[in-house]
């Protein structure tokens, strides 16, 4: 502890402590050789010990890197280096864990996805098709899952541009906080729960049969708080000048919304319709309590049950044959690329549209 | 938190409403018309909120008067015949477990990402990677859920085997040989579906830490990590708060994912590997195609549990998210 | 111990553009060296590769020499973090931790560098306060954040923080920029005393200020925007606003341009 004395005297007399600028660093290929070194071992061990899991070989080989690492570093350059080598690593061991299982999840879907994926499968319905036998396809399914997320649409996205506005432009008050509550506390209802509410009130109580729409209202209720809250995001980049100065020359308030404020945001507004549309595409909890799920065409939303997409993977994983199971990650393949391409449309929008000084 | 430092300023110059009145006529039509259709349309939200308390309750009444055996503490779910018992114990306990094995793996691994692309990655990779997880976000669970089923689960059975041989004397980890359809495995598949989420919410939180006090850090002569955890996790924290408490939010609520991969049954059992248990929102779905309308009923009850439960778990994030706020003066 | 800055040859970079070009230049040891010059000129670009914060900026890159004593700060196997912890800085907006008392501000530094007892914390932080004229103002809320102090005292919190770890050298960029007159003053006061351990290099806007609390100071200047900026001349400050050697220094001081 000499070097602590050394250091108070410093303080007081202005004798700064003698600090070597330089630092015995492990030299650049370090962290890459090791890495590799760790992987040897981990698939040595994983091969000797007989473990059949190639996730047991990856854990050691990550256990053997990050602990070889901070060790290394510690003998060589002291413990806050080897601090800062510990915390990169394990940053960087967090996004190789992260990145396998979301890419084998990507590349299962497209490439079990892609056998059975064709015209045929596009423009077919299952019909009286035994579920074991090949064939069939999703056209019913990719009828309904339009009809169902269009109607929810159409009521959600007035309801919640409506609400937006009212909040951003007129809203003060008591309402405006009850309002503003329980768009945050809707934002979190699980989507199985609004399908229980329609499924209690439209079919128990007023007794109607399954049906696509049944199924776009309870997407509706999921959609409404999204679409508010991106609403409201866009409103409020709206600088306030644009609004005074239109106001200033005796355009009635209602007008000024209409044709400065929804035309200034209109671009950032549809980008967060069409998330909230792609987030409700892919609900399934609801559509099962409330759709059903259909084998055959049924292109009437408002009677009788439907097929959605999501639901039609779901039920033919349920059938547990081959040829199901190919049509289940063909229809979960044109269900990703489909919200996929909804989603970077949508980010494609904002970025185009974006207002100057937004962010 | 971009919506609370925004919402700061008055949304509109309050001179505009007065100047109507000012001008001593009527409002205008136009005006009442419009201002009528937006406060009607958050009226009708509000009351959609109100129908869906009120309905669930109703519902759920008829079926908890009608159970023959405690509700909450049943460990049986029988919702036919003429003596239905049926209790939401192991739901509770399944749903919380596995949302609690998500958060743990889900949350550091999360964050770990987030500062991957907020400080360590190139910054080409960065911001690629940034927009990958924003559209990984937006993958459908019962994507999530086919994968989980059908290859996660072959895939976890070795690992399991593993773990009962080291850890088997737990009880907590002992592994009978079968398909590895448990709680834990939904716990894994959850975290894997939520991480996205969290960690582009974390991701955006710390892009905005404040660029001086990380100069501040490093001009003290700060190493990377130290920069991180001096300026840029205390700003961070909130923020990793509500992501999580997000990320909890929808795995609670998460229906078709665990639908698919776990093997319910009505039981508590010791160990976490092996099948079996159930979460409320599985339950749901498994039993919903049988259930005739007092069954329906006894799910919806539980369905309002649920709800409840999330409710609480929201309230409580937006409560430390306030609190944090006042404390750490994020405005700096 | 304060050290003598040896530069040579040094230009820097963002990514393809060259911000500052061939500096050569030598700072004298407890003394304040000023840089002055037009807005874009690199003097604060100049002034980061003096603790290799330039490097940290994305795209950021040095190329030449800076020796600090017999040591080259760029040579290999220096590491940035011991470089940083021998020349401290003090930015133009006053930035406290904000989530940190103002003690643990203080502190923040030596903890970095190795475990204190309490009492010897204790100590070095009431001196460093105490050295950057704020203990008076700050001893009875020293477990208050940092945050909640004006901005002068933000400032002078700043400069409490980068002297507790004993630096070489202390680095300022337009450090008063942000503050009102009455804090200036009291900055400028403290520069003074602190240069009687410390080698002290200030960039600064305001040439009354340079004339004031500087020893030498230099010149900077670009010869158009997107050129990269020069040292136009460093001298003593007397002969720098009386009687420069070059025309274009002269015409900065005397307002012509700039």
């Amino acid at each position: 502890m000499s070097t602590l004395t050394d250091r108070t005297q410093v303080a007081s007399g202005g004798t700064p402590l003698p600090v070597s600028l330089k630092q015995a660093r492990l030299p650049r290929w370090t962290p890459p050789v090791l890495a590799l070194v760790a992987a040897g071992a981990g698939c040595g061990i994983g091969l000797g010990a007989g473990l059949d899991s190639k996730i047991q070989w990856g854990l050691i080989t990550a256990l053997l890197y990050i602990f070889g690492t901070y060790a290394l570093s510690a003998a060589v350059e002291g413990g806050r280096q080897a601090k800062d080598r510990l915390a990169t690593s394990l940053v960087w061991t967090a996004f190789l864990l992260a990145v396998i299982p979301l890419a084998s999840l990507l590349w299962e879907t497209v490439a079990r996805g892609i056998k059975v994926l064709d015209g045929y499968f596009l423009s077919h319905s299952m019909g009286t098709l035994p579920d074991a036998m090949p064939g069939g396809g999703i056209y019913h399914a990719i009828l309904g899952t339009l009809e169902q997320v269009g109607l929810a649409t159409l009521i959600a996205a007035p309801i919640g541009l409506l609400t937006a506005i009212y909040l951003v432009e007129y809203g003060r008050g008591k309402l405006a906080k009850t309002v503003t509550f329980f768009v945050d506390v809707m934002t979190g209802i699980p989507s199985i729960v609004a399908g229980l509410f329609i499924l209690s009130v439209w079919i128990l109580i007023l007794g109607f049969g399954p049906s696509g729409f049944a199924g776009a209202m309870a997407l509706a209720i999921l959609m409404m708080p999204v679409v508010v809250r991106s609403t409201e995001e866009m409103l409020k980049l709206v600088p306030n000048e644009l609004r005074e100065a239109s106001l200033a020359l005796g355009v009635p308030k209602w007008r000024t919304i209409l044709k400065v404020v929804l035309p200034t945001s209109i671009g950032g507004i549809t980008t967060g319709v069409m998330l909230a549309v792609a987030r409700i595409t892919g609900e399934t909890a609801p559509v099962l309590l409330l759709v059903w799920g259909a084998k055959t065409i049924n292109s009437n939303p408002f009677e009788d049950a439907q097929q959605s997409l999501p639901l039609y993977v779901f039920q033919q994983w349920q059938q547990g044959s081959e040829a199901s199971y190919d049509r289940a990650w063909a229809a979960a393949l044109v269900l990703i690329a489909f919200v996929m391409i909804l989603n970077l449309v949508a980010r494609g929008i904002a970025r185009w549209k974006a207002p100057k000084s937004g962010r | 938190m971009n919506s609370s430092s925004l919402s700061d300023t008055p949304p509109t110059p309050a001179s505009t409403d007065n100047f109507a009145s000012i001008s001593g006529k009527s409002v205008r039509p136009g005006d009442r018309i419009f201002l009528g259709l937006s406060r009607g349309s958050g009226i009708a939200l509000l009351v959609i909120m109100a129908a869906i308390a009120a309905f669930l309750t109703y519902r759920s009444v008829l079926a908890i008067s009608g159970d023959k055996a405690n509700f909450f503490t049943t460990l049986d779910w029988n919702a036919t015949g003429t003596e239905p018992k049926f209790g939401i114990a192991v739901l509770a306990f399944g749903t919380v477990v596995s949302s609690v094995i998500a958060m743990a793996i889900a949350v550091p691994v999360a964050v770990g990402i987030a500062l991957f692309i907020s400080h360590y990655a190139p910054r080409k990779l960065a911001s690629t990677l940034g927009y990958v997880i924003d559209l990984l976000a937006a993958v459908p669970s019962i994507v999530y859920g086919l994968w989980g089923a059908l290859f996660l689960v072959p895939h976890l059975t070795g690992l399991y085997g593993w773990l009962d041989d080291y850890l088997g004397w737990t009880g907590i980890f002992e592994y009978g040989d079968g398909a590895a359809r448990s709680l834990f495995t939904v716990g894994i598949l959850l975290a894997i579906m939520i991480l996205p989420i969290v960690t582009s919410v974390s991701r955006e939180v710390f892009l905005q830490a404040p660029k001086m006090h990380e100069e501040a850090a490093l001009a003290l002569g700060a190493t990377r990590w130290e920069v991180i955890r001096m300026s840029v996790l205390p700003f961070g924290r909130s923020g990793i708060i509500s992501a999580s408490m997000l990320g909890l939010g929808r795995a609670l609520g998460e229906t078709m994912a665990v639908a698919t991969v776990l093997s319910p049954s009505f039981l508590i059992g010791k160990s976490l590997l092996d099948p079996g248990g159930g979460t409320f929102a599985q339950n749901i779905a498994s039993k919903f195609s049988e259930a005739d309308e007092f069954g329906q009923d006894a799910l919806i009850a539980s369905g309002l549990v649920l709800f409840v439960i999330t409710l609480l778990v929201n309230g409580a994030a937006r409560l430390i998210i306030a609190r944090r706020k006042e404390y750490s003066g994020a405005a700096a | 111990m304060a050290k003598r800055i040896d530069v040579s040859g040094l230009s820097a970079f963002y990514g393809s553009h060259k911000a500052i070009d061939d500096i050569s230049m030598t700072i004298e040891p407890r003394s304040v060296t000023a840089f002055i010059g037009p807005s874009g000129c690199g003097k604060s670009t100049f002034l980061r590769t003096l603790n290799r914060m330039h490097e940290v900026t994305p795209g950021g890159r040095v190329e030449g020499k800076v020796m600090l004593d017999d040591e080259n700060l760029y040579g290999s196997g220096v590491d940035p973090v011991a470089v940083r912890r021998t020349v401290g800085m003090v930015f133009q907006r006053p930035n406290p931790f904000p989530t940190m008392s103002i003690f643990d501000n203080v502190a923040a530094g030596l903890r970095l560098n190795g475990s204190y007892k309490k009492s010897e914390l204790k100590d070095i932080v009431e001196r460093s306060l105490k050295g950057a004229n704020l203990w008076n103002e700050v001893k009875d809320r020293l477990n208050k954040p940092g945050s909640g102090l004006s901005g002068g005292q933000q400032q002078r919190l700043c400069i409490a923080r980068a002297i507790a770890v004993e630096p070489q050298v202390l680095l300022m960029d337009e450090p008063c920029s942000a503050l009102d007159p009455i804090s200036t003053l009291a900055i400028e006061d403290l520069i003074g005393e602190l240069k009687e351990r410390f080698t002290i290099v200030i960039v600064t806007h305001n040439m009354q200020q340079a004339a004031r609390v500087s020893d030498r100071t230099a010149f900077f200047n670009l010869a158009a925007v997107g050129k990269p900026g020069k040292l136009i001349e460093i001298d003593e400050t007397e002969r720098i606003f009386s009687n420069p050697s070059v025309q274009a220094t002269e015409d900065y001081i005397s307002g012509r341009f700039g």
